[in-house]
C-alpha cells in the first residue's frame, strides 16, 4: 500500500515544484540558455583617441564634423599669450559607410595637407554567444603636402605623398578604463635627407578612463622604434580629456606635436617636452545622422 | 485496488499539469517608449521582452534586456546604454505584479478584459511600485497584453544633465504590447 502512496507522489511532485516557482525566477530560467552576442560598446568617446585614431568608427548612415586644433608652444610665455596667438587647423569630414567601415577627409593649415582614409573594423569584442576579446581595426591613410613647390630641385607631385598604415588593437577592460595598441607604418616618399628613412615603423598605445558618465582622462604615446629617424625626432606624448555632451564630443589635450595627421605626429614631432614644447589643443566632434536606421516600430 | 489506484493517481496528475499550464508566455514582446522634449523626440522600440502571466492567480513578470533597445540614431542607443541606463551594470530591468481587479474578470473567456495592475518595477538599479491599467485580449488561446504608463525619469536615479534638458523628457511614456501564448515546460 505504501508503495501506491510513494508512486502518487512521485507524480504529484513536480506539479508541487512547478506551483511553487516565482514567476521572475522562471523567466531568468527561460532566458539563461539565450545565446546572444553581446558586443562592447563605445571602448573610446571619439574616433580619435587624441591625435590618433581610435578603434570607434562612425556608425552606419551617419557624419561626423571634426575641427581640430592645436596652438602655438606654451612656452613661447606671455608675449605669445602662451601660443594662444597661433594656432592650426584641421577640418575633417568622416561617414560611416556601414557601422564598421568609414571613410574620412581632411584638410589641415599645417604644411597645407590634404588626408584621406579608410577605417575597417573587422573584429568586434564580446562577450556571450561569442567571446572575443579585442576590437580591432585596420586604418589607412594618404596624404598630401599641399605647400608651394620651393624651385630648389625637379618637383613630382608623387614627392608630396605620404601613407600611414595602422592595426589599431583595443579592449574596454571594465566600463571605465580602455587600452590600445597601434601598431604603425609611415612611408614617406620624399625625406629631407639621403640618411632619413622613407618608412618609419612605430608602436603607439593609448589609454582612457572615465571620471564620470559624460568626462574622461585619456593618454596617448607614440613610440619609433630605433632608427635615424628615432634619433632625430621626439616621440609623440599626448594628455587630454574627453568631455560629452548630447551630439558633441569635444576633446581638450596637451601635446608635444603640432601636427593632426599622422606623418606629422608619429614621425616628425619636435617639441620636447622637458623644455616645455607644449601645445594646447582641441577637437570638436559633431555627428549628423543622414540615414536613420530602420526601427522595427510594432 | 491497484488498478484503481494507479488510474487514480495518473488521472489527478494530468489535471495539476493542466493547471500548470494556466500560464502564458512569450520571449519576443514589444516594449517602446517615447519621449518628446523641446528640441527633439526620442522613440525606441524593444522586440525581446519575455513575459509570464498566471491567470489562476492574476500574476505577472516581465524581463527586458536594456540593450535590445533600438533607436533611430546610433548616438542616442549608445548614450542611453552608456549614460543613462547603464546597461553593462543593470543589463535587465523587470516587472513583478499582479492584477488588482482579478477577482471581477474571467480570463477563461474570449474578449477583451480592462485590468489594473499594481507591482514593482526596478529600473537602472531602483525598485519603485507603480499601477497602470491596460487590458487583456483572450483570443483563442492566445492573450494579447498591452498597457501604457508613464516613468518619471528621476525616480529610478537616471540623471539628465542640464546640458540635455530640452532633448530628454522628465516623464517617458512606455508602451508595452505582448502576444501570450500557452506556457509549456
Amino acid at each position: 500500500m505504501n508503495r501506491y502512496i510513494l508512486f502518487f507522489l512521485v507524480l504529484l511532485a513536480p506539479n508541487l515544484i512547478n506551483a511553487q516557482d516565482d514567476l521572475l525566477e522562471i523567466l531568468e530560467k527561460e532566458t539563461s540558455g539565450d545565446q546572444e552576442i553581446n558586443y562592447t560598446f563605445a571602448t573610446f568617446k571619439a574616433t580619435r583617441v587624441i591625435n590618433g585614431q581610435s578603434v570607434e568608427t562612425t556608425a552606419g548612415g551617419v557624419l561626423s564634423f571634426i575641427i581640430g586644433h592645436r596652438f602655438g608652444k606654451i612656452n613661447d610665455g606671455f608675449q605669445q599669450l602662451f601660443g594662444l596667438d597661433q594656432s592650426t587647423i584641421r577640418f575633417g569630414l568622416e561617414y560611416g559607410i556601414t557601422d564598421n567601415l568609414n571613410i574620412g577627409f581632411g584638410r589641415s593649415s599645417f604644411q597645407k595637407t590634404f588626408d584621406g582614409y579608410l577605417k575597417y573594423k573587422f573584429l568586434k569584442q564580446s562577450t556571450g554567444a561569442k567571446n572575443m576579446p579585442i576590437t580591432v581595426a585596420l586604418f589607412s591613410s594618404t596624404a598630401i603636402n599641399g605647400l608651394e613647390s620651393d624651385d630648389t630641385r625637379k618637383e613630382f607631385f608623387s614627392s608630396r605623398m605620404s601613407y600611414t598604415h595602422q592595426l589599431l588593437i583595443a579592449r574596454k577592460f571594465s566600463n571605465n578604463f580602455s587600452f590600445q595598441l597601434t601598431p604603425t607604418f609611415v612611408h614617406r616618399n620624399l625625406v629631407a635627407t639621403t640618411q632619413d628613412e622613407n618608412d618609419v615603423y612605430a608602436l603607439g598605445a593609448g589609454a582612457r578612463y572615465k571620471l564620470n558618465n559624460r568626462v574622461s582622462i585619456n593618454a596617448e604615446y607614440f613610440y619609433q622604434l630605433p632608427g635615424e629617424n628615432a634619433d632625430k625626432t621626439k616621440n609623440s606624448i599626448s594628455l587630454g580629456f574627453d568631455i560629452e555632451t548630447g551630439g558633441h564630443v569635444f576633446q581638450l589635450h596637451v601635446t608635444n606635436s603640432k601636427g593632426m595627421v599622422e606623418r606629422y605626429f608619429v614621425t616628425e614631432t619636435s617639441g620636447d617636452i622637458t623644455e616645455g614644447d607644449i601645445f594646447f589643443g582641441f577637437n570638436i566632434n559633431r555627428v549628423f545622422t543622414i540615414v536613420k536606421k530602420d526601427q522595427a516600430k510594432n | 485496488m491497484k488498478k484503481i489506484f494507479v488510474i487514480c493517481s495518473l488521472l489527478c496528475s494530468v489535471a495539476l499539469t493542466s493547471l500548470a499550464q494556466d500560464r502564458y508566455f512569450t520571449r519576443t514582446g514589444h516594449i517602446s517608449f517615447y519621449s518628446e522634449a523641446a528640441l527633439e523626440n526620442i522613440e525606441a522600440h524593444n522586440h525581446q521582452t519575455t513575459c509570464i502571466l498566471d491567470i489562476t492567480k492574476g500574476e505577472l513578470a516581465f524581463s527586458v534586456n536594456m540593450k535590445g533597445f533600438e533607436f533611430e540614431k546610433a548616438l542616442m542607443q549608445e548614450h542611453f546604454n552608456e549614460n543613462y541606463v547603464e546597461s553593462d551594470k543593470y543589463p535587465k530591468s523587470t516587472f513583478k505584479g499582479k492584477i488588482v481587479n482579478f477577482e471581477n474578470i474571467d480570463l477563461d473567456r474570449n474578449g477583451n478584459h480592462k485590468v489594473e495592475v499594481e507591482g514593482d518595477l526596478f529600473i537602472h538599479g531602483v525598485t519603485k511600485q507603480i499601477k497602470a491599467e491596460g487590458s487583456l485580449e483572450v483570443n483563442g488561446g492566445k492573450i494579447i497584453a498591452s498597457s501604457n504608463f508613464p516613468v518619471t525619469v528621476k525616480d529610478y536615479k537616471i540623471k539628465i544633465p542640464k546640458t540635455v534638458i530640452d532633448n530628454i523628457a522628465k516623464i517617458v511614456d512606455v508602451t508595452v504590447k505582448l502576444e501570450l501564448e500557452p506556457y509549456n515546460r
